[in-house]
């Protein structure tokens, strides 16, 4: 199982067939294991990674560090569920240090996302204070380099 | 007078007096180039082509590893080591032994660390043969066995493998090359250029063998990392060989630092010996950044490796299953990374099967017969490049095949 979320954790486009080939087991036992994980979320989503740059899209991006006061009764997990659901956050998690929450905002401009923490995030009741990093650039994304990928130049042919 | 002198001098100088050639050693001039050569100028002359014909990885040296190295060159480590290596990596090299192959090794004095397991072949071969000795060198192999032993002064007996035994030497096959000039073995399992690994049981027959007659075993290992479904047994292992081999590995296969040039030599304390007094005088070191990457290689390296062997196994696969579904009969190789498919059933020698799919499809791979005589009719087809390229490969000799 583990050798198949391996292979497709790298491209999700390889099917069941090549995977079967790859490991040596059926290509009707890969799929029906590839159908299991995704019904037990354990295959949340297949993605592709996009360098938007290249694409002539402006993205801005925006990480922005929160932190929280807890009302009585209500955790974490209800304002980082609350926040969540703006489609401008890219991600919410709870991290140690000098803060609680640290999120990724996209935007189409540096004042579009300025205005959305301004408006949506600090606002919120519990949100004491919030300090907005702005990208510059990625040179790493979800294990992936988007700089030129080195590669090493071999002979064609050796012993 | 002095003007005719000087003249008589120029003629002496004269460059069409020269002939260097006949510089170079009766022996030296013997040994026949190697069959790789024509094929690699062969390709370097075309483009696209997608090569199965290389003995190295893909993967670059893990960025551990590299930074390491960097790391000791800033700090300046630059210097000599001792002749047996940096005592650090020594002791990293014999508590691996002791830990996979419950073989032990004094790092003070039996283990040697040399530029590359090539440096290690030549040294066991000049530390223990005399002229006139015969090595057995079972085929198909890695190209610089047989040379080796001829520059060494020794005359290389090879053994041919057959697929039927899964390109297995067997104990009776080296006990019918015996002659009373007989000195060494060479085993070189996981195999370049078959994929062949000896199992327990047939190390420990060819160990009878060895005892009988008294013969010294130089055991090349270099790609026992590289052993799918099971675990590499090392030749030392085998109860009483220790005393009777030198075992020879390093990291370019298993770290991929072929361009570091690291091994090393293992073996009881006169035999390193021998090949240390060489050495000293040869190379006197190894080559201390490379030194410094092996034991960061050695301390922190196993996920790492794990992960590319873990992409090789899955590589085999996939191009065993395609060669054998297109035709080319293909037997499973559990070691090292090379397919060795037989062409015979196309009625093409290797050779010209090799020179035609790289005309007409631009894929290079190896012809067997490079690797010894009983080589011919099969191919080398390295899958140690990319899936893509493996895919795209395997579609074009698919095409080759049909075109015959």
């Amino acid at each position: 199982m583990k050798e198949i979320l391996e292979i497709l954790e790298n491209n999700p486009r390889i099917g069941p067939k090549e995977i079967a080939t790859m490991t040596g087991i059926t290509e009707a036992q890969v799929a029906s294991k590839i159908k299991e994980m995704e019904k037990k979320g354990i295959i949340r989503k297949y993605k592709t990674v996009i360098d938007w740059e290249k694409a002539g899209e402006e993205y801005v991006y925006a990480m922005i560090e929160i932190k929280v006061a807890l009302r009585s009764r209500t955790g974490y997990d209800a304002i980082a569920e609350r926040i969540a659901k703006f489609p401008e956050v890219r991600s919410v998690r709870l991290i140690s240090g000098g803060h609680d929450l640290s999120l990724t905002v996209r935007g189409r401009s540096m004042k579009e996302v300025a205005f959305f923490v301004a408006e949506k995030i600090a606002t919120l009741e519990q949100v004491q204070g919030t300090v907005t990093h702005f990208v510059l650039r990625t040179y790493k994304e979800d294990g992936d380099v988007l700089f030129e990928k080195e590669r090493s130049e071999r002979l064609a042919v050796s012993p | 007078m002095s003007y005719s002198r000087k003249s008589a001098r120029s003629a002496l100088l004269s460059p069409r007096e020269v002939k260097p050639e006949k510089f170079v050693a009766e022996h030296v001039r013997q040994v026949p180039p190697s069959g790789i050569r024509k094929f690699f100028d062969l390709v370097l002359e075309m483009d696209g082509v997608i090569s199965l014909g290389v003995g190295e990885p893909d993967f670059v040296t893990p960025w551990h590893i590299r930074e390491a190295c960097i790391y000791s060159l800033e700090k300046g480590t630059t210097s000599y080591t001792s002749n047996y290596g940096l005592l650090e990596l020594r002791e990293l090299i014999s508590k691996c032994y002791k830990k996979e192959h419950a073989v032990e090794y004094d790092p003070k004095s039996e283990v040697l660390v040399t530029t590359g397991v090539s440096e290690a072949a030549d040294l066991a071969f000049r530390a223990v043969i005399d002229p006139g000795d015969e090595v057995i060198v079972p085929e198909p192999c890695y190209v610089s066995y047989k040379p080796s032993v001829s520059l060494a002064g020794g005359t290389p007996v090879p053994v041919s493998t057959y697929q039927d035994n899964e390109f297995r030497v067997t104990a009776e096959q080296i006990r019918k090359s015996i002659t009373g000039k007989t000195k060494a073995l060479v085993l070189s399992y996981p195999n370049n250029p078959t994929g062949a690994v000896m199992r327990k049981s047939d190390l420990e027959e060819i160990a009878d063998v060895v005892i009988e007659n008294d013969l010294v075993v130089i055991s090349d290992e270099v790609y026992g990392k590289l052993t799918y479904d099971g675990a590499h047994t090392c030749f030392s292992s085998i109860a009483g060989m220790r005393e009777r081999s030198i075992i020879l590995n390093g990291f370019s296969k298993s770290h991929a630092m072929t361009g570091l040039r690291l091994g090393y030599a293992l073996g009881c304390e006169a035999l390193i010996a021998a090949m240390t007094k060489i050495h000293q005088y040869s190379m006197l070191c190894a080559p201390v950044t490379a030194q410094v990457g092996g034991i960061e290689a050695l301390k922190n390296g196993d996920g790492e490796m794990q992960k590319m062997t873990r992409e090789y196994d899955r590589r085999r696969r996939l191009v065993v299953s395609g060669l054998n579904k297109m035709g080319l009969d293909c037997f499973e190789p559990m070691g090292a990374f090379y397919a060795f498919p037989s062409v015979k059933s196309t009625g093409l020698s290797s050779g010209e099967f090799a020179e035609r799919l790289l005309k007409e499809q631009k894929v290079a791979v190896v012809p067997g017969e490079v690797f010894g005589e009983c080589g011919e009719g099969y191919l080398r087809c390295s899958y140690a490049t990319s899936r893509e390229e493996l895919v795209e490969a395997l579609a074009r000799i698919e095409a080759f095949l049909d075109s015959l």
